[in-house]
């Protein structure tokens, strides 16, 4: 938990973004949200995709990854993937569709990557965007931060 | 992130064959004290639960056997038979050789169906002839209450000496790990050192008059106690203080990583109404002069399989890929199905995939090769003797 926190102020710093530091999860200003938890990091048409902190910390450790195939297609709301944890199976949702361009190939050597640096190391996968506008109907991190909230609150 | 929501996808794996819908959720005496130390409440079998603690399933089980965990178990269900007929009476509904029994001992046993199918699985103590106790599970107890009540009536009106208590007076909790009876001889006056697996004693434990069995369900030496329900909570500080916080309270989440580990079956997964003993291998708590006699329901049923040896057999796999999970498919090399896994998951203490199911005999030698489908992929797959993790009872020297 305090390297956790420790990280994230780190990060913020380097990147010289706000975060938003509670007790458990971080959230970055500059990327995207589903509402399944994923987020999403756009440099032009290219995107970067993976889970956030609050995800990889409900988890627990994560033990596996499964990882789709590049050259694959992703669509918007569906999944592409599933990461394991000591207890259970969670799909991996894609908030924006497109190819794979890439895969991060460390996490099936590393899969405790998603824990220690989910908006970093933990990246997911890269995508060449199919539709930018789809960016729209994403959350901002202050929408997430609040949705965040509202869905431990009903726990 | 999909998996029916994420804390969901947790508890839905461990309550499945639990669950129920309109009740509110029963606490035990330790629910505040849970709450207060940081517990991520969930339902398991009509209970609020704690399933972990601030500390990470994987920490908390390495920590168990490490050091020692300390379980509220008080959601299982604890009853004492009485009566000069008790020993009589039990084995009509268990595998068990009770009228063998050392007076103050105990073994896990079965409660078998008419045909010779578990109907739980629960640990039997002798405490004297005329006094048997035992617990079962959490999620089998209106069903084992039942039952057992229901024979009970028929055997007294045959005019049979046997009655029921079932103690609702009392909580159960489990300390698990090599700090278990260094901790507990902090709290106790009796020679702990000369108490081995399988025994049982009535004591005081920090002033409380206690039920101390030597057993568990982690594979690791420990104990159940069980504590007049309004002691439960101090009982539970003060071995967590007397442990220096090197015994932390652990949950169902390694709980379950643990027996696991340790090859235990669960009820629910690995066992159900239409799995026998035998099948289960568990045939080494059946009674010698049971096989001989038989004398419990559906014991035709087992005498013949212990004869021809069963159609299918529990074994373990180690597994590459994802872990495997419940219901997953076994196959041959061949794709031809041949079992299926009823408990899997991450060993934290192997750091490896472990599983159990049951495939057909023939092919549950160890070393036999299989293949596990997770999400329609097969993955190679190797049959392995249990436990995975070698179990430390407390067993008397040689």
């Amino acid at each position: 938990m305090a390297s956790r926190v420790l990280w994230a102020s780190r990060a913020a710093s380097y990147l010289r973004i706000s975060t938003f530091n509670r007790a458990f999860s971080t959230v970055l200003k500059d990327l995207k949200y589903n509402d399944t938890h994923e987020w999403v990091k756009v440099d032009g048409d290219s995107a970067t995709v993976g889970i956030t902190d609050h995800a990889q910390d409900h988890l627990g450790d994560v033990v596996y990854v499964e990882l789709p195939e590049v050259g694959s297609t992703v669509a918007q709301g569906a999944n592409f993937g599933a990461v394991e944890s000591v207890k259970a199976t969670s799909d991996i949702i894609s908030p924006v569709s497109g190819e794979i361009v890439e895969v991060n190939d460390e996490l099936s050597n590393s899969p405790g990557l998603v824990n220690a640096s989910p908006y970093e190391n933990g990246w997911i996968i890269k995508v060449k965007l199919n539709d930018a506008a789809e960016l729209d109907s994403l959350m901002d991190s202050d929408k997430y931060t609040k949705f965040c909230e509202e869905e431990d609150a009903k726990h | 992130m999909r998996g029916g929501g994420l804390l969901l996808s947790v508890t839905r794996r461990l309550s499945r064959h639990f669950a129920t819908d309109s009740a509110p959720l029963k606490k035990t005496p330790l629910y505040d004290f849970h709450v207060a130390n940081g517990g991520k409440m969930v339902p398991f079998a009509g209970w609020s639960m704690p399933i972990q603690y601030a500390d990470s399933i994987m920490d908390s089980t390495v920590n168990c056997r490490a050091n020692g965990g300390l379980f509220d178990v008080a959601h299982m269900c604890g009853l004492s038979l009485y009566g000069r007929d008790s020993v009589p009476f039990l084995e009509t509904l268990v595998i068990a050789d009770l009228a063998g029994l050392k007076p103050g001992t105990g073994s896990l046993t079965v409660f078998t169906n008419e045909n010779g199918g578990a109907i739980d699985d629960s640990v039997v103590t002798k405490v004297k002839d005329d006094h048997i106790y035992l617990v079962v599970n959490a999620g089998c107890r209106d069903k084992d209450l039942a039952h057992i009540g229901a024979h009970l009536e028929s055997f007294k009106k045959k005019g049979g000496d046997v009655s029921w208590h079932i103690h609702d007076e009392r909580a159960l909790l489990a300390l698990q790990g090599p700090l278990a009876a260094p901790t507990l001889q902090f709290l106790t006056k009796d020679d702990l050192s000369t108490m081995y697996f399988g025994e049982f004693k009535m004591l005081d434990i920090n002033g409380f008059a206690c039920y101390l069995t030597r057993t568990g369900y982690t594979g690791e030496d420990g104990f159940e106690i069980s504590v007049p329900a309004e002691n439960a909570v101090d009982l539970a500080k003060a071995i967590l203080e007397k442990s220096e916080g090197k015994v932390r309270l652990t949950g169902l989440g390694a709980r379950d990583s643990l027996r696991l580990e340790a090859g235990l079956c669960l009820y629910g997964n690995d066992m159900e109404q239409h799995i026998t003993p035998v099948e289960a291998g568990l045939s080494w708590a059946i009674g010698k002069r049971r096989k001989a006699e038989g004398g419990f329901l559906g014991a035709q049923v087992i005498l013949k399989q212990l004869e021809e040896g069963p159609k299918i057999r529990r074994v373990g796999f180690f597994s590459q890929g994802p872990p495997a999970r419940s219901h997953s498919e076994i196959a041959d090399a061949s794709g031809e199905k041949i079992g299926e896994v009823t408990s899997g998951g991450f060993s934290p203490c192997l750091k490896k995939n472990i599983a159990m199911g049951y495939v057909k005999s023939g092919l549950h030698k160890p070393g036999t090769e299989a293949k596990i489908l997770v999400r329609g992929k097969p993955y190679d797959a190797v049959v392995t003797k249990m436990p995975f993790v070698p179990t430390k009872y407390y067993k008397p020297p040689k």
